[in-house]
């Protein structure tokens, strides 16, 4: 329900147009992913069954020059959206923890299972940090947010590592 | 108070469980307080000493004038004052006039003509290389040692010879060695103040040290509070947990003082002159006195650290140093030597050894010192701020300096307060030697004189003849002196006449040391005319040859009382002034001398009253004077054999000057000390830094100069502010005892100088920690 | 890449005392190349660089700048080599307190021997591109910990150096000013061309390099993966 919470917010700011809500998503959220147009035009549909839009007919406009408002309804779902936590991501079931405890049980060496998705992680982050540094504010959120996130992954690998290595040694000895 | 001893003791918990960090800083600090400790034990074992020399030579002593005879059990004995280079060797001449005679402390036999016994000091000075032209002074038959008991101290030259030739007018007959002969002999004003003036300049830099000690790693101390009240001390229990770290370290402080002072104790008695040497066993501090310096030490140490607390605010997340930025005032702390100065003013008001007299004095000069070690961080503090860029290694130091002189200050205030008072003391010192010496007496002829007071028939001939044949002696000559007394009605007019006077006879070349003679001619005589002496007539009559009390009773009894000559003062006699600077010049006055050459006696053959035998000396013999006292003392071991320049100062006020020396290294060591300690401790707090200086590249040159120049300059501010202090109160000093005033350019120079030395030197020793210092383990990360 | 690298070191190995510190320990670092030296506390990472900086010499193995072996130099001429051609950034504690910031940062050229005036001028230049001129009057106990950490990277680049080493540069600091320290730092070092070497141990960091190489119990471990 994100793209319509995300839309409905838009709205918010004055009633527009189903490209220029597409324009301004685009512009702020779809760094790496724009939004499809036909996805737009189905969202607005269902926000609009469910009375959290209305539209403001142009005259003379086709289905295309539709402008969108947003309801009292909407205004008070966008709220109660923000108002609720998100429920933090567990990453229970990463490729990641995966990969590890195959590693050790299959003997194979958890320093290069590191080393290499470091090196693969880094590379990630090099170019998000080229991005962040040459770009605008929301670029820099952005970029942080994900960087924070790879971060965190090779901080899990490095201590996972050390602590393979002590059960390593525990087993051995 | 359960509050207060649990604080204390986790101040002394915390100074020992520091690691080793906290070790060093105890033991800094402990070695401070105990060089301190140790030094004023010593002061305050001086006392006992002086008692207990004072009283073995009042168990030697000999009382005069005492009338016995001959026989019950008697002794004579004259004293006899010799040297040997600048050593003053007293010694006592023993004639026993029966077998159960007394024996002097030390000794255990009777004397028979020609034994002598010896003090353990001049027996090894006699056996030695050194004492070739000692040997045979006092004959060679050595008998005997003196005991310990005989002695004052160790080191002292003394000895006892028998004889046969003393008699009644020479020499005091005696019953018994000691008793109270000796009237209690108050010092003169001017040892006094001499004395007064030495022990001032000598503990007040204990002081400062060991307050200076007590702040060694006192900022990593201040940090360690810090994580104490972080975790809940409030300020009160900071201050007592650092009273009770510098308890700690005082205590400790007062254990190596007490190991030092034992050490100090078996040595010291070598370190001082042979004449004010000691047993160790006299060596013991007056009781009242330590027991003042083990209680005052530690609860001044916690003083200091307390007052040094205030300058901090110690808060849990770090240490803020209080008034950093304020301008330090000069007005208060002039008050302390200005002070110091109108208290000083009998120095040039007049002396007297009233006791509030000299209480004046100490707490002037105490005030005064102290306002040196007050004015300076002023001084060092202005003087930096308005100091110019210049080279890197400057710039570092001179922004050091700025941004906190405190520490560096610490450490030289002592200096400068040594120095200034040594340089006062030595002021003194050199006045009072210029005060006992006739300066400027003419040595072109003769360079050393021979004085036997007892004269005799024939006595001019036998020194001239005996003298000629010492080692060394190129020419002598002889001025004989005999007692003229007024005869007849010319001298009836009264005047200096009316008592007699001395006249002296000799050739030119002689009487040329007795005053100042334009020309002279054999046949010549002269009256010598101190300031207001009245001249004796021309033409008045004197009989020659008597004694002094002479007149018509004991007349009979002289010597040679057949032998008067009568003579009168011929009209050709020229009026002359005494030799220039000689003794009297100084003391003015006095009555008229006579000298004659000896054709103006027209050969009358008459018995001296006094025999100076004037004695030319080889340059190239360098013991050629003491060669000429050990021939003087065969003849005659009574006659004082000299030379006719004083050497500067009299033999007492080398022996002063020689303790003054032992002082002033002792406090330059342990200044250099304590400046070492300040050298490292900086170098270690500053150990990153040093590392991250030569990780970039910084030469070791620029380095050791900024260490340097840190060093130096508030040390040449701290020396030119005591050279000043110094002069001014060594001029003060000066007037007190009216000598002439002068600049003792010598004095300050090697003062001064030894000060620098001892701070380059100390510097230096810290030179080799800056290179380990900036070693690249300094740059991992604490 | 194809050029030869600027400083090489080649199988270092130290040890201090009976710890090994170094342990065939390589890496190299181009002209104009951004290194990451990355690796768990302890590994020896800080050890490297102080080697591969002329600091400290390894007991074995050889380090060449620009052809020429440090190990073999005297001490003098290392020192005179990090003065002129080496730049050094250190995490904290390593700008003199009693110097302004200004001098701090003109202090490496006045020890190169240029006069006080130019220094200063240089300095200021260098400190309005760390923008932190505002802070060029005042001591280094007067700035925050970031301006600090800014003064000292104008500090290791004023003298135009061919490689600057950085120790943790921004280990002392928060996110945000840690982050600005390096973006301007990189981005100072590129514009002169100097080549960083870089030891850290957090990867956000890391990411600023163009290269990383880890260190783990004294050896480069990436080094060997790369080839």
């Amino acid at each position: 329900m994100t793209v319509g919470h995300a839309l409905l917010g838009l709205l918010e700011g004055g009633p527009a147009h189903g490209y220029d809500l597409k324009r301004s998503y685009d512009e702020r959220f779809g760094q790496d992913r724009p939004l499809a147009y036909g996805q737009v035009y189905s969202t607005l549909a269902r926000l609009l069954k469910n009375g959290l839009v209305e539209v403001e007919a142009e005259p003379g406009a086709g289905p295309e020059r539709k402008k969108y408002a947003i309801t009292q309804a909407g205004v008070s779902d966008v709220a109660a959206w923000l108002a609720q936590p998100e429920k933090p991501e567990p990453y229970l079931q990463s490729t990641l923890y995966t990969k590890v405890v195959l590693a050790l049980l299959t003997g194979h060496d958890a320093d290069d299972l590191l080393d290499t998705q470091r090196a693969e992680h880094l590379r990630l982050m090099r170019d998000l940090t080229r991005r962040r540094d040459t770009g605008d504010l929301a670029d820099q959120l952005i970029c942080d947010h994900a960087l924070f996130h790879l971060e965190a992954d090779l901080r899990w690998l490095e201590v996972t590592a050390a602590r393979v290595q002590q059960l390593a040694a525990q087993v051995r000895g | 108070m359960r509050r207060w001893l649990t604080d204390l003791s986790l101040g002394v918990r915390l100074s020992v469980g520091g690691g080793r960090s906290g070790w060093a800083r105890l033991a800094l600090i402990a070695d401070g307080v105990g060089l301190g400790v140790t030094m004023l034990l010593v002061a305050a074992s001086i006392p006992p000493v002086l008692d207990a020399r004072t009283d073995r030579a009042a168990a030697r002593s000999v009382e005069s004038g005492q009338t016995l005879t001959p026989g019950a059990p008697t002794l004579l004995t004259a004293e006899v004052r010799s040297v040997f280079h600048d050593a003053a060797i007293n010694g006592r001449l023993l004639q026993p006039e029966s077998d159960d005679a007394p024996l002097p402390p030390g000794v255990t036999r009777q004397l028979a003509p020609g034994d002598v016994v010896l003090s353990p000091a001049l027996e090894r000075l006699l056996a030695s290389d050194d004492g070739a032209a000692l040997r045979g002074r006092w004959g060679d038959r050595v008998v005997g040692t003196i005991g310990a008991e005989g002695l004052a101290g160790a080191g002292e030259l003394t000895f006892y010879l028998g004889t046969d030739r003393l008699t009644d007018e020479t020499a005091n007959r005696i019953q018994s060695f000691g008793g109270a002969t000796t009237p209690e002999e108050g010092l003169s004003p001017v040892l006094m103040l001499l004395a007064l003036v030495g022990i001032v300049v000598l503990l007040l830099p204990v002081a400062i040290f060991v307050s200076t000690a007590v702040r060694f790693g006192s900022e990593s101390r201040d940090r360690r509070l810090a994580a104490v009240r972080l975790v809940g001390a409030d300020v009160g229990a900071t201050r007592r947990i650092a009273a009770g770290e510098t308890l700690a370290a005082a205590v400790l402080g007062l254990a190596v003082g007490g190991l030092l002072y034992l050490a100090v104790r078996q040595t010291a008695g070598y370190l001082v002159p042979g004449n004010l040497s000691f047993y160790p066993a006299d060596f013991r501090p007056v009781p009242a006195l330590a027991a003042l310096v083990v209680v005052l030490v530690p609860v001044t140490t916690v003083l200091v650290t307390l007052s040094a607390l205030r300058q901090v605010l110690v808060e849990p997340l770090g240490v803020v140093r209080r008034g950093s930025e304020r301008r330090r005032r000069l007005w208060w702390r002039l008050v302390f030597p200005v002070l110091g100065l109108v208290l000083l003013h009998p120095l040039v008001t007049g002396l007297d050894d009233a006791l509030g007299t000299q209480v004046m004095i100490v707490a002037g000069l105490v005030l005064l010192l102290t306002g040196v070690a007050l004015v300076l961080p002023w001084l060092v503090e202005a003087t930096v701020r308005r100091l110019g860029p210049g080279g890197v290694a400057w710039d570092l130091a001179v922004r050091r300096l700025q941004l906190d002189s405190d520490t560096a200050v610490r450490a030289v205030s002592g200096i400068a307060v040594s120095v200034a008072g040594l340089i006062a003391l030595q002021g003194l010192v050199g006045a009072i030697g210029a005060l006992t010496a006739g300066s400027q007496a003419d040595t072109s002829t003769y360079q050393a004189s021979v004085l036997d007071i007892s004269g005799g028939a024939g006595a001019d001939e036998v020194w001239a003849r005996e003298l000629a044949q010492a080692r060394g002696v190129t020419a002598v000559g002889t001025l004989t002196s005999v007692w003229a007394a007024p005869d007849g009605p010319s001298g009836g007019s009264g005047g200096a006449d009316d008592e007699g006077l001395l006249i002296d006879s000799g050739t030119c070349e002689v009487l040329a040391q007795e005053a100042q003679l334009d020309s002279c001619a054999d046949g010549d005589v002269f009256v010598v005319l101190p300031d207001g002496a009245t001249a004796p007539a021309p033409g008045s009559e004197f009989l020659l040859g008597g004694s002094r009390q002479g007149g018509s009773d004991d007349g009979g009894d002289g010597a040679g009382a057949g032998a008067l000559a009568p003579w009168t003062l011929p009209a050709s006699a020229k009026e002359v002034a005494p030799p220039e600077g000689g003794v009297t010049a100084l003391n003015g006055g006095g009555p008229p001398r006579i000298l004659v050459t000896p054709g103006a006696l027209d050969g009358a053959s008459l018995e001296p009253m006094s025999v100076t035998t004037y004695v030319a000396l080889d340059p190239a013999e360098p013991d050629a004077l003491d060669h000429l006292r050990t021939a003087a003392a065969q003849v005659d071991p009574v006659a004082y054999a000299s030379p006719i320049e004083q050497r500067g100062i009299s033999a007492a006020l080398g022996g002063i000057r020689q303790v003054l020396l032992v002082g002033t290294v002792a406090l330059l060591v342990m200044i250099g000390a304590s400046m070492l300690v300040n050298v490292v401790e900086q170098l270690r707090e500053r150990r990153r830094l040093l590392a991250v200086l030569v990780a970039f590249g910084t030469r070791q040159r620029t380095l050791s100069g900024s260490v340097l120049f840190q060093v130096a300059i508030p040390v040449v501010l701290g020396l030119a502010l005591a050279v000043v202090t110094g002069s001014v109160l060594a001029l003060a000093l000066q007037v007190a005892v009216q000598a002439p005033l002068r600049f003792d350019w010598v004095g300050v120079g090697t003062t001064s100088g030894a000060a620098a030395l001892v701070v380059l030197l100390t510097t230096a020793a810290g030179l080799p920690l800056l290179w380990r210092l900036t070693r690249p383990e300094g740059l991992r990360s604490e | 890449m194809a050029d030869e690298p600027l400083l090489i070191a080649e199988n270092l190995q130290l040890s201090f005392g009976s710890t090994t510190a170094l342990e065939h320990a390589t890496a190299e670092v181009h002209a104009g190349e951004v290194l990451a030296l990355m690796g768990p506390s302890g590994s020896g990472k800080s050890t490297l660089l102080h080697c591969m900086a002329g600091i400290l010499l390894p007991d074995a193995g050889r380090v060449t700048y620009a052809g020429r072996d440090l190990t073999a130099m005297h001490d003098d001429e290392r020192s005179a080599l990090r003065r002129t051609e080496f730049g050094f950034v250190f995490q904290f504690g390593q700008l003199v307190p009693e110097l302004t910031c200004l001098e701090n940062v003109a202090l490496p050229l006045r020890l190169g021997g240029a006069s006080r005036r130019a220094a200063l001028r240089s300095a200021e230049a260098w400190l309005e591109r760390l923008e932190v001129s505002d802070v060029a009057g005042k001591r280094p106990g007067q700035a925050s910990g970031g301006q600090g950490q800014r003064v000292a990277v104008a500090r290791a680049l004023v003298t135009r150096p061919k490689v600057v080493f950085a120790d943790e540069p921004t280990g002392a600091l928060d996110t945000v000013n840690g982050d600005r320290v390096m973006q301007l730092f990189v981005a100072a070092a590129r514009d002169t061309g100097a080549a960083v070497v870089l030891v850290t141990h957090e990867p956000r960091v890391a990411a600023h390099s163009d290269r990383e190489a880890v260190v783990r119990d004294g050896r480069v471990r990436q080094q060997e993966l790369v080839r």
